[in-house]
């Protein structure tokens, strides 16, 4: 049922992008990114405002059509692991009507469609499944509650709910920790490793670069291409950040930290 | 014993119109016919296609001349010329920098003026103001076996979709990231609406039918958070308003369309001003709680 566990490990990448280049009506967003992502590890996406991360989960979603480029999830086309459940996607902005008529278990239930029937009729397993997924992200006590009466951080958490129901092997996260408090912060690191520990695959894309420190084992630096790729404690470097923003020192973006020494080559 | 029910009004007010045969028939189909209308118009309040809905139900004008001419079920005529309107609204959208509402609006205009030049043009039996305003008491008996057609059609495809279809009003990116297929969601929703737009044409007519595809939504909408109670409520109150649509239509003398959809937009009014928790009356209260 996991497609994570039938999965031969060590011959199948996660997510495998190969010279993508996305345009939006000429302008070039993304060029040349090539990642390659093996199943099992969590990695960092780090650029700046505009630095085309949005795009490159776009582009791994296929809801914009690369210009040119492979893009390959857990060694099969995007629509059909689409298809067979091994991706979900949480989006940075949901853009999602918030009067609509639904509550958040309705909601986290929409994380099972794809594994249900043709009719979509829950069963006790899809049951079971949201009711964890809500648990996880502790807002099982607001499920009755329409989705539209949470406030935003409840509803990122009730999105993420419906990312961890769906089950899926590779998840792409577009800034999870945007607006949330430090409380939610805290549990959702904690599930991101527990599910590195399950095997699965993340990408997060994050402007908090302690984060990426903490608990990324890889990270990608993008600025309109990939910069530099690989183990965090290689590439998390201050020439390299440097180079992301612009110019800037790395400091400054960190700010003091205690373990700030890790940094230095 | 019979005298006695005679004399109590409202009951003979319910029970006379029914013995003619016109009447049986006019009550069915509007009921049908509405809470056909009433459960599309739960998707077209929720994804914002009011417009939309105008512009198909005016779109259809020249089908139904056209089929009319030829001799075809006028339904057939209809059904071309709204899937074919909204093809035309996505191709001028997407070729033109003209933003979609005007384009909605130039579209039907278009289509709806061709329909009017077509019937004052085409030699035929069709009664103008038939197709403009409805006539469910002079319907005649293949309108509304087509009716009937057209009604099963869009009921079993809106309940047998009904959750992908919610999901794909809710949140088309999720629908695409677990693999559904929206563009087909988008089209079978259109394409539902131009049959909707045909069956309730029959009862309220073009000028009017889009009231049937949105207000019982609309309706609904206030009264509810739940999707699916949302469903019936819009159902109900939409067959209830043609069947009461119907009878006064019947008693006082009046234009059945006008009269259906004067019906539920009272309802409309008495949710928006009653309803218990989205009612204007029911916040002005808390506020000053
Ligand atoms: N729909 C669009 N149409 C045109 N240009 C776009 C569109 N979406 C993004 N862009 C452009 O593509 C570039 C990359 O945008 P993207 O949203 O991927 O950035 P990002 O790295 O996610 O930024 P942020 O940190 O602000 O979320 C930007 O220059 C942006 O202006
Ligand atoms: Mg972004």
């Amino acid at each position: 049922m996991n497609p994570l566990i039938t999965e031969t490990e060590h011959s199948v990448l996660g997510i495998e992008a190969f010279d993508v280049c996305v345009d939006y009506n000429g302008t070039v967003a993304l060029y040349d990114a090539t990642l390659k992502l093996k199943t099992g590890s969590i990695c960092g996406l780090v650029g700046m405002n505009g630095a085309g991360k949005t795009t490159f989960f776009k582009a791994l979603m296929g809801f914009v059509r690369p210009s040119r480029g492979i893009i390959r999830i857990n060694g099969s086309a995007v629509f059909k692991a689409q298809r067979d459940q091994a991706v979900a996607y949480v989006p940075q902005n949901e853009g999602i009507d918030c009067s609509f008529p639904v509550s958040v278990w309705d909601v986290v239930m929409m994380g099972r469609y794809g594994s249900m029937n043709f009719l979509r009729v829950s069963r006790e397993s899809d049951r079971k499944a949201v009711w964890h997924a809500l648990e996880r992200v502790e807002l099982l006590e607001l499920r009755s509650r329409p989705i539209g009466s949470l406030s935003g951080g409840q509803r990122k958490r009730a999105f993420l709910a419906r990312a961890i129901a769906q089950r899926a092997s590779v998840l792409l996260l577009d800034e999870p920790f945007s607006g949330v408090d430090v409380r939610t912060e805290k549990l959702m690191s904690e599930l991101f490793l527990q599910f590195r520990k399950e095997g699965r695959t993340i990408l997060i894309s994050t402007h908090d670069l302690n984060h990426v420190r903490d608990f990324c084992d890889l990270v990608v630096l993008i600025n309109k291409t990939v910069l530099a790729y690989g183990k965090t404690s290689e590439i998390f470097t201050q020439e390299n950040l440097t180079m992301t923003f612009g110019g800037m020192p790395p400091n400054a973006l960190f700010g003091p930290t205690p373990s700030e020494g890790f940094l230095n080559e | 014993m019979n005298d006695l029910l005679a004399s109590f009004a409202p009951i003979s007010w319910l029970v006379e119109p029914l013995s003619h045969e016109f009447m049986r028939r006019a009550l069915m189909v509007s009921a049908l016919v509405g809470g056909v209308c009433g459960l599309l118009s739960c998707y077209m309040t929720l994804k914002g296609w009011a417009l939309m809905g105008d512009a198909v139900s005016h779109a259809v004008m020249p089908g139904v001349v056209v089929a009319y001419a030829l001799g075809l079920p006028f339904s057939i005529g209809a059904f071309v010329f709204g899937v074919g309107s909204v093809a035309l609204i996505g191709f001028v959208k997407q070729k033109s920098r003209i933003k979609e509402d005007t384009v909605i609006g130039l579209v039907f205009t278009g289509f709806f003026a061709l329909g009017l030049v077509l019937v004052s043009k085409i030699k035929s039996n069709i009664d103008l103001m038939h197709i403009l305003f409805g006539s469910p008491l002079g319907i005649s008996y293949s309108d509304v076996n087509q009716t009937l057609i057209i009604s099963a059609l869009v009921v079993n495809v809106l309940v047998l979709f009904r959750r992908d279809l919610m999901l794909y009003c809710f949140d088309p990116t999720h629908a695409r990231s677990i693999g559904i297929n929206t563009g087909i969601l988008h089209y079978m929703l259109l394409s539902m609406l131009s049959l909707a737009a045909v069956a309730g044409l029959q009862t309220v007519g073009i000028i009017l039918v889009v009231a049937m595809l949105i207000t019982p939504g609309a309706t609904a909408y206030l009264l509810t958070d739940r999707f699916d109670r949302m469903t019936y409520l819009a159902v109900l109150s939409s067959a209830v308003s043609s069947i009461i649509g119907v009878y006064i239509s019947y008693w006082s003398d009046i234009e059945t369309g006008g009269s259906i959809v004067l019906v539920q937009t009272v309802i409309f009014l008495f949710a928006f001003l009653f309803a218990p928790r989205y009612g204007i009356l029911k916040s002005q209260g808390s506020i000053h709680y």
